[in-house]
């Protein structure tokens, strides 16, 4: 099937793109059932989707879950039991090169989907491997930032404000981590199985997660570290 | 049937951008989404230590920043449309959004209202541990008294 319907008196071959933009399809205007696929008589919907929208409702709810973390920070970062604060405790040199990292690992997850569409094999391991060079080089300056915080006497246990800012921002970096892992594994498996359509959708749930986290640290920075240490 | 022909119908899965899926013209979409974000995450440090800001002004400067940036990383990134194709994706966005400001802005809502309405009815500035900067233990210098909720 082509065009399925066709304004009346439009050109031949003009796809009427806006006319039912949100697919509600009912008849008046003749434009009768759907038959693109995932609507009315055009099937289920093509697996990619599927795949993708799951994974996609499930870093919503991720970030939901980290929404109740950012609230408890928010609503503990006055809690300082006459311990330091954020003023004292914050390296905000430091944050800025973490953000740097992760933005540029994200914009090197980027290039790798657009590799891997393109069936280009060595530059999608290439850029792999710089996303993963700039996540774990993230991740080295975030533990560097704990243990130090932890030798003067600022672990999670010191105060409200501590224990909160450890778990939003550890809970960041257990995701970190956990993305790097799923890295080297998608990473593996192109190299192992080739541009597999299974593999791909491995792939495309990846780099959904890893641009995601990079969202969830533009709000840890601004909340955690900008509004936590100017208070 | 090709996916191409059904623009009009079909839908695209979060992340999928459906013009730029070569590699060249897809580079580009990464290249401004990197810059912007570069940008307003420089905006954000400069705002956070810059002296020249009337000083209530800056969380809400941090707020905008912050929430431009996501909306780049959205866009530029994730590729997100308000296209037709799109809807799904968009819809179930919306909703986490409105969850995260129920939850996040609800609950700095409800517990500022706390600290202010529940503090401790005594003179002299014994406030709740939960108030910034005031120490658990009570001051040599400062008289203590027993009221209501002010006992540490």
């Amino acid at each position: 099937m082509s065009n399925s319907a066709a304004i009346p008196g439009s050109l031949p071959g003009v796809v009427p793109i806006r006319r039912d933009p949100n697919h509600l399809g009912h008849h008046a205007a003749g434009e009768g059932e759907s038959h693109a696929p995932g609507r009315g008589t055009g099937g289920p919907a093509p697996k990619r989707i599927v795949v993708a929208y799951g994974f996609w409702i499930f870093l919503l709810s991720d970030i939901v879950m980290f929404a109740a973390f950012f609230a408890a920070f928010a609503v503990l970062r006055g809690g300082t039991a006459g311990g330091p604060g954020g003023a004292e405790l914050f390296d905000i040199t430091n944050v800025a090169v973490e953000t740097v990292l992760l933005l540029f690992s994200s914009f090197a997850c980027g290039v790798a989907t657009l590799a891997l569409n393109a069936r280009r094999a060595f530059a999608f391991q290439a850029a792999m491997a710089v996303t993963f060079l700039l996540g774990a080089g993230f991740l080295a300056l975030e533990l560097r930032e704990f243990t130090d915080l932890v030798a003067r006497d600022a672990g999670p246990t010191r105060s409200a404000f501590l224990s909160a800012f450890f778990t939003v921002v550890g809970c960041h970096g257990l995701h970190v981590t956990a993305g790097l892992l799923w890295l080297l594994t998608m990473m593996a498996q192109v190299f192992a199985k080739g541009f597999r359509q299974d593999i791909l959708r491995r792939v495309m749930c990846f780099s959904l997660f890893w641009h995601a986290l990079d969202i969830v640290w533009v709000a840890v920075f601004t909340v955690v570290y900008l509004m936590g240490s100017a208070a | 049937m090709s996916q191409t022909e059904d623009r009009a119908h079909a839908d695209v899965a979060p992340g999928d951008e459906y013009a730029h899926e070569e590699f060249g013209s897809g580079l580009r979409s990464y290249l401004i989404g990197l810059g912007l974000a570069l940008l307003l995450t420089a905006a954000s440090f400069w705002v956070a230590q810059t002296k020249v800001m009337w000083a209530p002004a800056i969380p809400v400067a941090l707020l905008t920043f912050a929430i431009a940036q996501m909306g780049v990383h959205l866009v530029f990134f994730l590729h997100l449309t308000s296209g037709p194709d799109n809807t799904n994706n968009i819809m179930a966005l919306a909703f986490g959004v409105l969850i995260v400001f129920l939850l996040f802005g609800g609950s700095v809502w409800i517990m500022h209202h706390m600290n202010t309405n529940m503090m401790a009815p005594v003179e002299g500035g014994v406030r709740m541990p939960m108030q910034q900067g005031v120490p658990l233990q009570p001051q040599p210098g400062m008289p203590m008294q027993h009221g209501g909720g002010g006992h540490h």
